[in-house]
C-alpha cells in the first residue's frame, strides 16, 4: 500500500468530531425521522387520533389557538412567569453562590440546608405556596423559584469552587486583597461556568412552568395544556408541549450565543 | 552569610492525616543571599514544595521562622512573587493584560503618579520583548503553547519588581527542548533583574544548571539533607552540562535522592524470581 492520506475525518473515531455539514445533516435527519415516525404511526389509522393526533392536526390546532384563542397572550404570560421566577432565583443565587463557593463559614451555614431543601419536590409546595403567597402571579413565580433556586445556588457554588487555586494564589503573591481576589479573579474566572449553569437552570424553569400553572391559573401555555387535557384535546396538548419545547430550545440557543459573545477567549484556538 | 535576604530557621510543618501526625518539614535552616539562585530537589514527600509555599506566605508554618530582610513574613507579599507549574494565568485576559494584572491592584495603584504609570507601561513592554512575547501580545493564554504560557507567567510575576521569585516546578510540564530555552531565559532574567530565586524541581540536571547552590531534601520526615555549591561560573551555557564537575555533582545528588527515597528495589526478590523456570 502506498502512503495514502485520507483527507476525510473518520466518522467513528472515538471522541471524533464531524465536519459542520455532516453534523447538520445527521442532526436534521434525527429530528426529521422523529417527525416522520410520528406522522407514519399516527396517520396509519391504527391509533385513534385522541391518543395520537397527526402532525397536521396539531398544526391546525396551533393555528386555531392563534386565530381564535389567546396563544400570544398565553405565551406572553408564561414567558413572564418563567423569566420572573428565573431572574428572582438568579439574583439571589448569584451572590450567595459566590459566597458559599468562596468562604467556608457561609458554605457550612447554607450548603447542608440547601442540599436538604432541594430534594423536596417543588410540586408538593403548591398547597403551602397557595396558603402563604395566595393564588395570583406571585404563587406561580414562587413555584418556579422553589424549583430552580436551590439547584442553582449549589451549582454556582461549585462553579466558583472550580476556579484553579493557582489563579487565586498567583493574585495573592501579586498583592491582591480578599475583595480584589473575589472581584478580579474568582468572578471573571467562574463567569463562563456560571452562565452555563444559568442556561441549564433556565431549562428547569421551563419544565416547572406546567407545575406552576397548576395553581389556579387561567392563562399560560401550561394552563392551556392542562385545560386541553380536561376536554381530551390531544392535538392541543401536543401543540402546547411542542411550543414549550421550542421556547426552551430558543432560550437555550440565546444563552449559547451570549456565551460565545461574552467569552471570545474560550472559543479561540 | 552576611545580611541574607531570606533567613529560614528551624522551620517546621506538621499536619494530621488519617490520625497520624505527618512531619512534612522538620527543622529546616537555610539562608539565601541577595541575587542568589537556589534550587530545591528531593524525592517526593521531602517537603520542597511545602518549604517554598511557606516562604511565599501561602501556607502557615507549624514552627520556626522565615525572615525576609530581617522581618518575619506575614502571609503573601509583593516582595515575593510566585510562578506555578500551570493553571495560574488568567484565560480571560490577553498576554499583555495578564502581565499588567498587578497594575489593577490597590497596592500598586497607591503610588501612581503620571511618571509611575509611564514607567509601568515601559516595564510591561520591556518584559514582553525580553520574554519573546511581542508577536503574541494580544493573544489569549489558551492560544499559546505551554512554554509560551510559562513565559507570560514569569513576566507577570516580574512586573511588580519582586525582590524574590519563588518557582514551583515551573518547567515541569514542558518538553526537554523548550525547557533548555527556558533555562537560559530565566538565568538571563534573574541576573538582569538581580532577583533572588528559590526554585523547586524534580530534575537534577535542571537544578544544577540553574543554581548557585542545590539544596537536597529528604522525606520522612521532610528535611534538608545536604547543600551543594555548584562549581560553575555565573554565566552558564549548555556545554557545561558535559563537564566532569557537572557530571560528578549530578551523580552525587542523584545518589543522595536514591538513598533517601525509601524506595529500594528488592534485588533478592528479583533474583529469586529469575530462578523460576519459564513455563
Amino acid at each position: 500500500m502506498t502512503g495514502n492520506v485520507n483527507p476525510r475525518r473518520p466518522l467513528w473515531a472515538i471522541r471524533g468530531s464531524l465536519e459542520r455539514r455532516a453534523h447538520w445533516l445527521i442532526a436534521m435527519s434525527g429530528l426529521l425521522s422523529a417527525l416522520l415516525a410520528w406522522w407514519w404511526v399516527s396517520a396509519g389509522g391504527a391509533i385513534d387520533p385522541v391518543f395520537l393526533p397527526t402532525p397536521p392536526l396539531v398544526l391546525d390546532s396551533a393555528w386555531a389557538w392563534l386565530r381564535d384563542g389567546d396563544l400570544l397572550g398565553d405565551v406572553a404570560i408564561s414567558v413572564y412567569r418563567v423569566v420572573a421566577g428565573f431572574l428572582l432565583s438568579a439574583v439571589l443565587a448569584l451572590p450567595l453562590g459566590v459566597l458559599v463557593g468562596t468562604y467556608a463559614p457561609v458554605k457550612a451555614l447554607f450548603e447542608p440546608l440547601t442540599d436538604f431543601i432541594r430534594y423536596m419536590p417543588a410540586a408538593a409546595f403548591i398547597p403551602l405556596v397557595m396558603l402563604w403567597v395566595g393564588i395570583d402571579e406571585g404563587a406561580k413565580i414562587a413555584i418556579i423559584f422553589i424549583g430552580t433556586f436551590f439547584q442553582m445556588l449549589l451549582m454556582i457554588a461549585e462553579d466558583v469552587r472550580r476556579v484553579p487555586m493557582e489563579q487565586i494564589e498567583a493574585a495573592q503573591t501579586m498583592g491582591a486583597d480578599r475583595d480584589e481576589i473575589v472581584m478580579r479573579v474568582i468572578m471573571p474566572s467562574a463567569k463562563p461556568a456560571i452562565l452555563d449553569t444559568l442556561r441549564v437552570t433556565m431549562g428547569w424553569a421551563w419544565t416547572y412552568l406546567v407545575v406552576a400553572e397548576l395553581v389556579a391559573a387561567n392563562s399560560g401555555l401550561g394552563f392551556a395544556v392542562l385545560k386541553a387535557q380536561r376536554f381530551l384535546q390531544t392535538d392541543k396538548i401536543f401543540a402546547g408541549i411542542i411550543l414549550i419545547g421550542l421556547f426552551g430550545l430558543a432560550t437555550d440557543q440565546c444563552f449559547r450565543w451570549a456565551h460565545r459573545r461574552s467569552f471570545p477567549w474560550l472559543y479561540r484556538r | 552569610m552576611t545580611n541574607p535576604i531570606i533567613q529560614i530557621r528551624q522551620l517546621q510543618k506538621r499536619f494530621a492525616a488519617n490520625g497520624a501526625d505527618i512531619v512534612a518539614l522538620q527543622d529546616a535552616d537555610l539562608d539565601l543571599a541577595s541575587g542568589e539562585f537556589v534550587t530545591l530537589v528531593g524525592a517526593s514527600g521531602c517537603g520542597k514544595s511545602t518549604l517554598l509555599r511557606i516562604v511565599g506566605g501561602l501556607e502557615p508554618a507549624s514552627g520556626g521562622s522565615v525572615n525576609v530582610d530581617g522581618l518575619p513574613i506575614a502571609g503573601p507579599g509583593i516582595d515575593r512573587a510566585m510562578v506555578f507549574q500551570h493553571y495560574s494565568l488568567y484565560p480571560w485576559l490577553s498576554v499583555t493584560e495578564n502581565i499588567k494584572f498587578c497594575r489593577q491592584l490597590k497596592v500598586h495603584r497607591d503610588v501612581s503618579t503620571l511618571s509611575d504609570v509611564e514607567s509601568a507601561e515601559g516595564r510591561a513592554d520591556a518584559l514582553i520583548r525580553l520574554m519573546g512575547l511581542s508577536h503574541v501580545a494580544d493573544a489569549y493564554p489558551n492560544q499559546l503553547s505551554g512554554g509560551m504560557q510559562q513565559r507570560v507567567a514569569i513576566a507577570r510575576a516580574l512586573m511588580a519588581r519582586p525582590r524574590i521569585l519563588l518557582m514551583d516546578e515551573p518547567f515541569g510540564a514542558l518538553d526537554a527542548q523548550t525547557r533548555e530555552v527556558m533555562h537560559d531565559l530565566i538565568l538571563h532574567v534573574s541576573i538582569l533583574e538581580k532577583t533572588t530565586v528559590l526554585f523547586v524541581t524534580h530534575d537534577v540536571e535542571e537544578a544544577i544548571y540553574l543554581a548557585h547552590r542545590v539544596v537536597l531534601m529528604a522525606p520522612r520526615p521532610g528535611r534538608i539533607a545536604a547543600v551543594h555549591t555548584v562549581p560553575l561560573p555565573d554565566h552558564r551555557d549548555q556545554d557545561m552540562k558535559q563537564t566532569p564537575d557537572f557530571i560528578a555533582l549530578k551523580k552525587q545528588i542523584l545518589a543522595g535522592i536514591r538513598d533517601t527515597s525509601g524506595m529500594q528495589t528488592d534485588y533478592e526478590l528479583l533474583e529469586r524470581l529469575g530462578q523460576v523456570p519459564a513455563p
